[in-house]
């Protein structure tokens, strides 16, 4: 698999300078700068509708940026189109998991290696992926739309593997699954970090995506409102006082 | 008694023949309508276009019949294509029943320009069989080819839809569209894979149509609505609906008209459809799998 470098000091892998965006009419990102290093985990944290998705959204270019600039290592993603991220190393697992509901877990895993440079690696990459989550592989001919929540956001984070991606994106990976599955879900976060992969994870389950990620983002309708490493963050005033009700 | 029984079996394997033909029409036309959500109600005129090719291919420049018959797979094929770039695309974003009317536009614009181009008289590729004769029932060769050919074509597109990278994109845009980017698939490029595909089958039941049938512009009505027809009994865009629905029809076609006259068998199979509407509007496996 990718061998990515081991966390802290890496190079700058995605960075965002002033970027705004929105949908028509609406702006949701107003001038958010941010930047993600190479084996780093990263977390942006909000309330509903402070524009966490919109943020991933617009880094996979589903969304338009009407100003400022998306690079990734180092390339402008500006005159990218949508479905040439994933080539340039950018995966999303977008909200609400989205699987194909109708096709078998397998071949959910397989849509995640459509790109024709990840196709002669779908074997190897299958394997890795089952190794990660070895439920998968029990269920592999299971039709998606019949997997428990917990299940289907395995493959949804299988499925973006698949592409062996050098940043790998997260929409609230915890966002409707019962309390006893988002622990096991933040597990599942912290060993793909520890895998190496480089991680960008917008969460409103703020106190447990802390202890997972290096640093992290505050979002506040659709601007940063402060940053820094986690364990200083999970210690602010601000943040206790608002986020985690102390 | 005997006899009896020996043509009633005539009618319902001449029904399981008809019924291998009629699967393939809908196929195309479920499989268009499941990606793009977009009926084409000139299928049957593609087919249409895809007969003439052939004729004049074959008849006037004396191509042989399989390459003339190659051909116009695949100039229907790329009809689809135009058809969907052309015609559908400018509306893909607009009303269901735009999109209808528009490709009903299409319907009428071919019917009449195949009429000012070719003129209104009947056709014949002039290619005649002997009927195959197996114990007091007899085949007709045409029809055995095409139910052949038409198994083969649909166990082909079957392959590919499952087991090809393209084939599984295919299924999961008809699933969830929006996201299809995220997985490095640009739309657009599997809207025209898709058009093609349909067109081509449309271009492969015209080489098994061509030879069971003089071929005459108005000829798309003979088959354009019984293949939306059994598209909708078996759910549109269900393409193992379609499947089944075309065995059940083509055996209400075949079985009834033997038990009345041929006529009725139509008569029959169009009242079999009414009462499942009234049934299940959405189809027999209408709003299940696709």
């Amino acid at each position: 698999m990718n061998s990515p470098v081991a966390a802290s000091g890496g190079s700058a892998m995605l960075q965002l300078e002033s970027v705004s965006a929105g949908y028509d009419g609406f702006q949701a990102l107003f001038n958010v700068s941010l930047e993600v290093r190479s084996g780093e985990s990263v977390a942006v944290i909000g309330p509903n509708g402070a524009g966490k998705t919109t943020l991933l959204r617009t880094i996979s270019k589903l969304i338009g940026v009407t100003s400022g600039d998306i690079l990734m290592e180092g390339g402008s993603l500006r005159n990218v189109p949508a479905h040439e991220v994933i080539a340039r190393g950018i995966a999303q697992v977008p909200e609400g998991r989205r699987l194909f509901a109708r096709l078998t877990v397998e071949e959910n895993l397989k849509m995640g290696a459509f790109l024709p440079a990840a196709r002669p690696r779908h074997d190897e990459r299958l394997k890795f992926v089952y190794s990660l989550f070895p439920r998968l592989q029990e269920r592999h001919l299971q039709i998606a739309g019949t997997l428990s929540g917990g299940e289907q956001q395995m493959c949804a984070i299988g499925r973006a593997l698949m592409s062996g991606p050098k940043l790998l994106l997260l929409d609230e990976p915890s966002a409707g699954l019962a309390p006893v599955i988002v622990q096991s879900i933040f597990d599942l976060v912290k060993r793909i970090c520890a895998e190496g992969y480089t991680v960008l994870i917008v969460e409103q389950n703020i106190r447990q995506v802390l202890k997972v990620v290096d640093r992290a983002y505050l979002l506040e309708t659709g601007r940063i409102k402060s940053s820094g490493p986690s364990a200083e963050l999970l210690a602010s005033d601000e943040i206790r006082r608002a986020y985690l009700g102390i | 008694m005997q006899i009896f029984d020996v043509f009633l079996l005539e009618a319902v394997l001449n029904g399981l023949l008809l019924g291998g033909l009629l699967a393939l029409l809908s196929l195309g036309l479920n499989l268009v309508f499941g990606v793009i959500d977009v009926i084409w109600i000139c299928y049957a005129e593609l087919i249409m276009v895809g007969m003439y090719a052939i004729y004049y291919l074959y008849v006037v420049f004396g191509w042989p019949l399989l390459l003339a018959m190659a051909a116009g797979v695949l100039l229907v094929a790329v009809a689809g294509v135009a058809l969907h770039q052309f015609v559908i695309r400018p509306v893909l974003a607009a009303e269901p029943i735009n999109q209808l009317l528009v490709t009903g536009g299409v319907l009428f614009f071919l019917q009449a320009a195949a009429t000012l181009a070719f003129g209104i008289e009947f056709k014949n590729i002039g290619v005649t069989f002997p009927p195959i004769v197996v114990s007091e029932i007899s085949f007709s060769m045409p029809r055995l080819i095409a139910f052949g050919v038409a198994l083969a074509g649909m166990l082909a597109v079957y392959l590919f839809l499952t087991r090809t990278y393209m084939g599984t994109a295919i299924r999961a845009i008809s699933q969830d569209r929006a996201i299809m980017p995220l997985m490095g698939v640009n739309p657009d490029r599997i809207f025209i894979i898709t058009s093609a595909l349909g067109g081509a089958l449309a271009g492969l039941a015209s080489c098994l149509l061509v030879l069971q049938y003089d071929i005459h512009p108005a000829i798309g009505l003979s088959f354009g609505p019984i293949t939306f027809l059994i598209c909708v009994l078996g759910g549109l865009g269900n393409m193992v609906g379609g499947f089944v629905a075309a065995f059940i029809f083509a055996q209400f076609i075949s079985v009834g008209g033997f038990f009345l006259a041929v006529e009725w068998g139509y008569v029959i199979a169009f009242l079999f459809f009414i009462a499942v509407m009234f049934w299940r509007p959405q189809g027999i496996w209408g709003g299940q799998v696709k």
